[in-house]
């Protein structure tokens, strides 16, 4: 497989540069869908210029996490992007085993804002931290059953080659187990990324929130650093599945470096198309709901033996 | 049983002398038995001073039956207290809560003795009011509270995320589950019942109009069929009647279509909730066609209606609805068709039947639990005495039956309108006129609001004023069903639980 780092380092500011573009394209198709024009593509990108002139008003009861907690949580997803293939592309900082620091700086970050809601001593605050840990643990088991996936595919440890190594794609068994994993990593993302049907980022009720109840009392530059946490969040988990799909020995660089930008927008096309079909799940169905996605990784790492004959 | 009770139709006029005045307890016996016993529900309880100037209350009752068409009149008078007749019936709680505050009377035995509206005495109440001097900061209140590590507190509002009206709310929780939710209003409370003794004048019907502004038609419907009953002389034709028929109808079709798009939108079910938002706008239109306010501010006066409607406008609007309609049909075929929207609906937010009566739900509230109680059906008025749009019924009492049972409204009022529109010959039906109401009788009038029972009573002086004029809005019936809902629920459901029954916070605080 021909590199060129050149692309790899596009790739990362692409992310940089565009991840909040991508809740606009999600907006924008859930318009669509309803009959609507919309708010504009960029208006994430406005939010973000007119919270960064503001000033913060934190709340007098904190103790402290309230005010670091939004630069943590974003330089842990700073972090965690240096680690992905983008454009299928080796990462220059990849490390065997650098896929468990993946997720755990993601792990990380959501550890900052929760710590931050419940520094405000608010019960909204409490209820959603109670509730962003509570699924949280669930989703754990299904991410990792993916990555187990994704390592016993590819023999390695190293998100990189995990991502970006070519698959036995004549083995049937294999496609269809890429494809369930790819689907489970979709149900992560959604639910990390607190898309419907697992949380509503765009409601305004207090008492349903999960993710958006741990962030009432944010204003300003600190909010800023949420949103565009969030954003970076959610290309990068985007990202994530669309190199699952995306076979490294396809194409060239730059051809692939297209691919995966295009991928990453259509990604956001497709929640957009899923939130404006479906209403939001009741909570009590969550845990069955993320069991079963991690027995359906599970499936997916056991047709992988199978169609691989087992073993190393 | 003997004439312990006067009985009237709904919307006449009876002199109160004739309403038998008992001695407390036989009052309370009675009441206790009509309640209990012969499935009659309160409609009204309210306290009528003596005298301006006088000590003492008089406590007049207005029970009606579901089925018998007809209204039960009663009262009795009390110097300082009455003891509570809660423990017994508990549809009388929030009315003795009511007078407790209205007039300072005593209720000993009531298990929930708060303020309701954190108002001042009206005026008459009792000399003894500066005995426990009232504390009349809204929303300040010794709450129920639970105790114990796994219990939290929630309080939500009087300040919402929404644009909506300001109230408070208080859950006890169990980790996610509801324990008990106390709802704490008065927020948007004008102090009407003050304004309208001495009536009627210039502002009484704009007053009226507003007690609650989503359901303008049916309460200024009200208002005029208790002064038409007042006077004699002041006798609507029946073109004014129907007019006012087919608006209230527009004005329930709006509601229930806009109520269904926000319930929708609760569970971020995006389509019917942009839907629904943009159709409940036509229904308003329409409404704004006939009278020039979308709300039906203008339309309904005693005597009549002030606008003229010709055939040529029936005709407009009956080809503006059947265009309107197939897209409501559809709307909501999207959201019953959605296995997403029907698992968050159903089974959430349960009232039983068996509480409903008990508390006295009225209106689409009570029909979902099984109750069939529709004045529509039962009291008929106005045009509905001729005909009325089918009766809707529930069974199961929980969101989804409160969500299925308006869209079945939706249908039936859509039908009755298209046939009366399609049928309007009337040239001109307007007509107004001044009402001089006779002295010293009582009368009373519901109507089926929206929500449901819309109950106004009115007490005449002897010089033909209103002495006391007492609204009950249909929320004043259903909040304790909301809190009821709520019972060991998951708290995330509340805001579905509320837009089911989307009761009214300025109809309650008057």
């Amino acid at each position: 497989m021909p590199q060129n780092p050149f692309f790899w380092w596009a790739g990362l500011i692409t992310a940089l540069l565009l991840a909040p573009l991508l809740p606009g394209v999600i907006n924008k198709t859930k318009a669509c869908f309803v009959g609507r024009q919309g708010p504009s593509l960029l208006q994430p990108y406005y939010n973000l210029h007119k919270l960064f002139r503001k000033d913060c008003i934190r709340s007098s009861t904190s103790c402290g996490p309230l005010a670091w907690a939004p630069g943590l949580e974003l330089s842990a997803l700073l972090l965690a992007l240096l680690f992905l293939p983008y454009a299928n592309q080796l990462s220059p900082f990849a490390f065997t085993g650098d896929a468990f620091l993946f997720a755990y700086l993601l792990g990380l970050g959501r550890f900052a804002l929760v710590i931050g809601a419940m520094d405000t001593g608010s019960s909204f605050e409490g209820m959603g931290a109670s509730r962003e840990v509570q699924f949280a643990a669930l989703t754990e088991g299904a991410f990792f059953a993916v990555i187990g996936f994704l390592a016993f595919a590819s023999r390695s440890l190293n998100l990189s080659e995990m991502l970006s190594c070519p698959l036995p794609a004549n083995v049937p068994t294999v496609i269809a187990a890429v494809i369930l994993a790819a689907g489970i990593a979709f149900i992560v993302m959604l639910v990390e990324n607190s898309r419907v049907p697992f949380d509503d980022p765009e409601t305004h009720l207090e008492l349903t929130m999960i993710h958006e109840a741990m962030i009432l009392d944010y204003s300003g530059p600190d909010l800023g650093f949420i949103l565009y946490s969030a954003a970076l969040k959610l290309w990068l988990m985007t990202a994530l599945v669309v190199l699952m799909l995306l076979p490294g020995d396809l194409a060239s660089a730059p051809v692939l470096f297209i691919l995966h930008l295009l991928g990453v927008l259509l990604g956001g096309i497709v929640i957009g198309a899923v939130e404006a079909v479906s209403a939001r799940f009741r909570f009590l169905k969550l845990p069955q709901f993320l069991l079963g996605a991690l027995c359906t990784a599970l499936i997916a790492l056991a047709l992988t033996v199978i169609g691989t004959g087992g073993g190393r | 049983m003997t004439a312990t009770t006067l009985t009237i139709n709904n919307a006449t006029a009876a002199p109160l002398q004739e309403v038998p005045s008992l001695p407390v307890n036989d009052f309370r016996d009675t009441l206790q038995e009509l309640v209990q016993q012969q499935e009659h529900r309160v409609s009204a309880f309210f306290g009528l001073p003596a005298s301006p100037a006088g000590r003492g209350l008089e406590l007049v009752a207005v029970l009606s039956h579901p089925e018998a068409g007809k209204c039960e009149l009663v009262r009795t008078a009390v110097q300082d207290s009455f003891p509570s007749l809660t423990p017994d019936c508990p549809a009388f709680h929030w009315f003795e809560r009511e007078l407790a505050e209205q007039y300072c009377l005593e209720i000993p035995g009531h298990p929930w003795l708060k303020p309701i509206r954190f108002q001042p005495p009206l005026p008459g109440a009792c000399s003894r009011k500066t005995a426990t001097a009232p504390n009349l900061t809204v929303g300040d209140t010794n709450y129920f509270t639970l105790a114990g590590e796994a219990c939290h507190e929630v309080a939500v509002g009087p300040v919402h995320a929404g644009v909506i009206e300001p109230g408070h709310f208080r859950f006890q929780c169990l980790g996610e589950d509801v324990y008990s939710l106390e709802i704490s209003l008065g927020y948007q409370h004008r102090g009407l019942e003050k304004m309208l003794p001495g009536g009627p004048d210039r502002r009484t019907l704009p007053l009226i109009a507003t007690a609650s502004g989503d359901s303008s038609i049916a309460s200024t419907t009200a208002y005029a069929q208790l002064c038409e009953s007042l006077d004699p002389g002041l006798q609507p034709e029946s073109g004014a009647l129907l007019l006012r028929g087919i608006a209230a109808e527009l004005e329930r079709l709006a509601n229930h279509v806009g109520d269904l798009g926000a319930l929708a939108g609760d569970v971020a079910f995006l389509t019917t909730a942009a839907f629904c938002g943009r159709l409940r706008g036509e229904f308003l239109n329409m409404t704004a066609e006939i009278c020039g306010n979308r709300f039906g501010r203008n339309l309904v006066c005693p005597g009549g209606v002030n606008m003229t409607f010709t055939p040529a406008q029936a005709g407009k609007i009956l080809a503006w609805l059947q265009r309107v309609l197939p897209e409501v049909e559809n709307a909501l075929e999207l959201m019953f068709e959605s296995a997403t929207v029907l698992d968050r609906f159903e089974g959430t937010g349960t009232v039983s039947k068996a509480a409903a009566l008990e508390l006295g739900l009225v209106g689409p509230a009570a029909r979902a639990c099984g109750v069939a109680l529709d004045l529509r059906h039962s009291h008929p008025y106005g045009c509905y005495k001729v005909s009325a749009p089918a009766l809707a019924a529930g069974t199961s009492g929980d969101v989804l039956a409160r969500a299925w049972l308006r869209r079945q409204e939706i249908a039936a009022s859509a039908a009755w309108l298209q046939k009366q529109l399609a049928g309007w010959q009337k040239e001109n039906c307007r007509h107004r006129g001044t009402p001089r109401l006779a002295p010293g009788m009582i009368a009373v009038s519901m109507v089926e609001a929206w929500r449901g029972e819309m109950c106004h009573v009115a007490v005449t002086a002897a010089d033909g004023t209103f002495r006391r004029y007492k609204i009950v809005d249909p929320s004043f019936h259903n909040w304790f069903g909301l809190a009821m809902a709520m019972r060991g629920e998951q708290i995330s459901h509340f805001p579905i639980c509320n837009k089911s029954f989307n009761l009214s916070y300025c109809g309650h605080d008057l």
